[in-house]
């Protein structure tokens, strides 16, 4: 077994469980442990600065697009019967601050709309946070249970405009707190409840439901056992889905008529909620109301089939795609034990002897992959910087083809196309950071440090040009494996 | 299975002549005699998986059936009016946002597999998925995907295993990965980098990685053939859950498909057919979804003329949707669901299905259309005709386990 105290072991241990080595940081891998474990603070992982604070304001706010929107439409069409579309301009929405009263924006460079500007100032502030954070190890942790627990802004613009708030409120806060408590965070958020429709589930026995003759969407329900607490084996059947979808019928998103308190809050609507106990794992459950669902979701997150989902969905994360078994079990008792202190599992995955020494074979994400180069280039990029390559990497930002989340293995990201594509990738942010590095082979040993080995040393310094040189060392395998 | 038994009877010649060399010889494939046979093809075939779970009972719906309507209502289609659904066999029609498909069909170049599904009774996506791809009973029992196997049972000189498969995206889809050599393609959006880097990286990889090094010789490999074809300049566009990502996707797997030296096996997978919220009709969410999919097999078509004759394009999707419509005018999670098979190789105009039935009863678990057609009978019996593999091979080696599953026979022309 390879030795933790060696520097090379040190640093590796940098890049398995942070985002990658500063310029400048390298000299101080000494104290590795006791770097990662100062990430772990009760009060959970740093807030992004953003200027919407949480999804009640930006609901608010989307309603109004919304309204404004639905108006412009319906003048334009009105416009249209009129048989005086031809000569009247009707204003779409109106002029953005700058822009003369009257001025179209060019067809080809639309402004972005509510959701869309809201989306791109949350992704800088969330890649700032990766690129201002020391070790990154809480960032890690917020990337691994963003994903866990994700939602895709692919949904429609709600979710676009509530994907960075979801984060900032459902998961930052409670990554270091009871995993009981980050996963009703999660469920009652409205984004979550938006993005798998359960503010749409009806409770068939509910008032509304007896009036409407609608019905339960159990796509949520499905999802919170099957990808989000006991796993897909975990030992649930389609009648403990349908129960719990009962059971968390009523759980919904404030509508514009503000009826049951903030637009675009969670809130919990009785009259859409199914009345009466519900069996799920064989347990009955009476509670009143939202409790129900709180009752249920506390013990889904304490069940034994949650623990070893989660504890081997973190080692695969953190150590290989096949993790040690050892690792795993240990990971599951730690949480087993602490009731899902997810303060005491992360401190047990950094200290565990198993995840530091084992070799570094797992491929960088390109989210991963491209917050290890800004921060070794140290740029601050802007949006189009951030999401043109993690587009075409197939990472962009809350938005996973499915409710799964993004791929964790190499077997997804070790792909022909995918290393063709980070190949471009490390090409144009090459070119793009030549003129700030002074010497490419300093960077090698400021960034990679002992991990760096002769070949990729030589190749960095025969490299035919600054850029080709900072492509070679972006795409060393000591920079693409942790 | 009584489509199954119905097609036993209806043998083509050249299917039953392999049929029974391989049976005479026990040889796990047969190229040579392939090669050899009169009129013996240069097979494509083209897998499209549908991720999110298609609702067969909108794409392909039975208007034939007296429940089909109840069920529906929201969402059902009808046989008259301005969005009327197009006619297939009197009992089943298409959506209308899919009149190339109907064209095929009427012109005898695709077939229709209702019903079906593997043999995964879950609702998982992401097991579905992974039992469709992986061609196994179960799911988490591989990290190899069907195709790749198959390629992996052919013998080294065949021009199928030569080329490899066409893996398309930047994650290529399950089915193609595994030991045999996987393509990767995907919609260029930046502009590549130099060849001298990418050497260099080949070199490095070379000493220092051979998992990068392998992956990157592939990625080469596949640049080459796509260059020969009329390089592509980047653009953006929309991704594969949109009309405009599914054209581009199929245009970029034509093109590589329909090289001399290409591949002559590709996946590919359209996303977001998880129609659990306003899935709409005629019109709305699966409706242009559905458009895209059909803009998709006619850019085939046109993309693969010269092989068109010999290619077989296979549709699928985990598993299908709830009968009847739920509490929000969307389906959930079901079971049986429809497959197309489309290609100037198919036999076409027809529709394969024994017809389970819409009533409460007929129902599997009184809320899902009732498989009846093992969708992996139908997958072995096209590529068995197309690339003359044995049953046992196709039983034990590509689909593990389905030996009881008879190769449908008569799929191909």
């Amino acid at each position: 077994m390879a030795d933790r105290s060696e520097p090379s072991q040190k640093a590796l241990a940098l890049q398995r469980f942070g985002l990658g080595l500063k310029p400048g940081q390298a000299a101080g891998v000494a104290d590795v442990r006791e770097r990662l474990l100062a990430d772990i603070r009760s009060e959970g992982a740093p807030q992004p600065s953003v200027s919407f604070s949480g999804a009640a304001p930006i609901g608010r706010a989307l309603y109004a697009f919304e309204d404004e929107e639905r108006a412009a439409r319906e003048s334009r069409r009105v416009a249209g019967q009129l048989g005086v579309g031809q000569g009247v301009q009707v204003a779409a929405a109106p002029p953005a601050p700058g822009q003369p009263q009257g001025q179209m924006a060019a067809p080809a460079q639309p402004v972005p709309q509510f959701p869309q500007t809201i989306y791109r100032e949350e992704v800088v502030a969330r890649i700032q946070s990766a690129l201002d954070a020391e070790t990154g190890f809480a960032e890690r942790l917020v990337q691994f249970w963003s994903n866990h627990f994700c939602v895709s802004v692919a949904k429609g613009n709600f979710v676009r405009a509530m994907a960075g708030a979801f984060e900032r409120e459902a998961i930052r806060p409670n990554i270091f707190g009871r995993f009981e408590d980050l996963l009703i965070a999660v469920e009652s958020h409205p984004a979550m409840l938006n993005f798998l429709d359960n503010q749409l589930s009806i409770g068939p026995d509910s008032r509304a439901g007896k009036r409407r003759g609608r019905g339960l969407n159990e796509n949520l329900a499905r999802e919170i056992m099957e990808l989000h607490t006991l796993g897909v084996s975990g030992g649930y059947t389609q009648a403990d889905v349908t129960s719990l979808a009962r059971i968390i019928t009523g759980w919904t998103v404030v509508g514009r008529d503000a009826r049951l308190g903030f637009p675009g809050s969670f809130a919990f609507n009785p009259g859409l909620h199914d009345p009466g106990g519900q069996k799920l794992l064989g347990k009955v459950y009476r509670q009143e109301g939202k409790e129900k669902g709180m009752a249920a979701l506390a013990d889904l997150a304490r069940h034994p089939s949650t623990a070893a989902f989660i504890a081997r969905k973190l080692a695969r994360h953190f150590v290989a795609d096949e993790p040690p078994q050892a690792l795993v079990a240990d990971l599951a008792r730690t949480f087993r034990e602490t009731g899902g202190d997810l303060a005491a599992l992360s401190r047990a995955l950094v200290t565990s002897e198993l995840a530091g020494t084992a070799p570094a074979t797992k491929l960088r994400t390109p989210q991963e992959f491209l917050v290890a180069a800004f921060r070794a280039l140290g740029r601050r990029p802007d949006f189009g910087q951030i999401a043109g390559p993690l587009g075409v990497m197939g990472q962009p930002l809350w938005q996973p083809s499915g409710p799964d989340g993004y791929p964790d293995t190499n077997a997804a990201w070790a792909t022909p196309e995918g290393i063709k594509t980070r190949i471009d990738v490390a090409a144009q942010l090459g070119r793009q950071a030549a003129g700030s590095v002074a010497d490419p082979r300093a960077l090698v040993e400021e960034v990679l440090g002992p991990l760096a080995s002769p070949q990729t040393r030589q190749a960095v310094a025969r490299a035919e040009s600054k850029p080709q040189a900072i492509a070679l060392l972006l795409m060393s395998p000591e920079f693409q494996r942790r | 299975m009584a489509a199954d038994d119905d097609c036993e009877r209806m043998t083509p010649s050249r299917r039953a002549v392999l049929g029974a060399a391989s049976a005479l010889f026990a040889w796990s494939y047969m190229p040579k005699f392939a090669h050899a046979a009169a009129g013996s093809r240069d097979s494509r075939f083209l897998l499209v998986v549908l991720r999110g779970a298609l609702d067969g009972l909108s794409a392909v719906p039975p208007l034939g059936d007296l429940g089909y309507a109840d069920l529906r209502e929201g969402i059902a289609l009808a046989k008259d009016g301005p969005e009327a659904a197009l006619p297939l066999d009197g009992f089943f029609y298409l959506h209308p946002a899919m009149p190339n498909l109907a064209r095929l069909y009427a012109s005898g170049q695709a077939a229709i597999v209702h019903a079906s599904a593997t043999g995964y009774r879950e609702r998982s996506h992401f097991d579905g998925q992974d039992v469709l791809e992986s061609g196994q009973g179960g799911p988490g029992k591989t990290d190899s995907g069907w195709l790749n196997r198959l390629i992996a049972s052919l013998p080294p000189g065949e021009a199928v295993s030569r080329h490899g498969a066409l893996g398309v995206g930047v994650v290529p889809p399950l089915v193609v990965r595994g030991e045999a050599p996987v393509l990767g393609w995907a919609p260029p959006r930046m502009a590549r980098a130099g060849a001298d880097l990418v050497q260099r990286l080949g070199d490095l990889y070379g000493e220092r990685d051979p998992g990068l090094a392998l992956v990157l010789k592939r990625a080469i490999e596949t640049e080459l053939i796509a260059s020969r074809q009329g390089a592509e300049q980047p653009r953006g566009g929309g991704g594969p859950d949109s009309a405009e990502g599914m054209k581009r996707i199929a245009e970029g797997a034509a093109r590589l498909v329909g090289a001399e030296d290409g591949p002559r096996i590709a996946a590919l997978a359209f996303e977001g057919w998880d129609t659990h919220a306003n899935e709409g009709g005629a019109k709305g969410r699966l409706a242009t979804l559905l458009g895209g999919l059909d803009g998709a097999l006619a850019t085939f078509e046109s993309g693969l003329k010269p092989v068109w004759k010999d290619t077989v394009v296979m549709v699928v999707t985990e598993f299908g949707r709830t009968a009847r419509v739920n509490g929000t005018v969307g389906t959930d999670h079901g079971t049986g669901t429809v497959a197309f098979l489309v290609g100037g190789a198919v036999k076409g105009k027809r529709m394969i299905v024994d017809w389970p039935g819409l009533k409460p009863e007929q129902l599997h678990e009184q809320r899902d259309l009732r498989p009846t057609t093992d969708i992996r009978a139908v997958a072995k019996g096209v590529v068995a005709d197309l690339f003359g593999l044995s049953g046992p091979v196709l039983a034990e080696k590509v689909f593990p386990g389905s030996g009881d599953l008879k190769p449908m026979q008569g799929l191909v022309v």
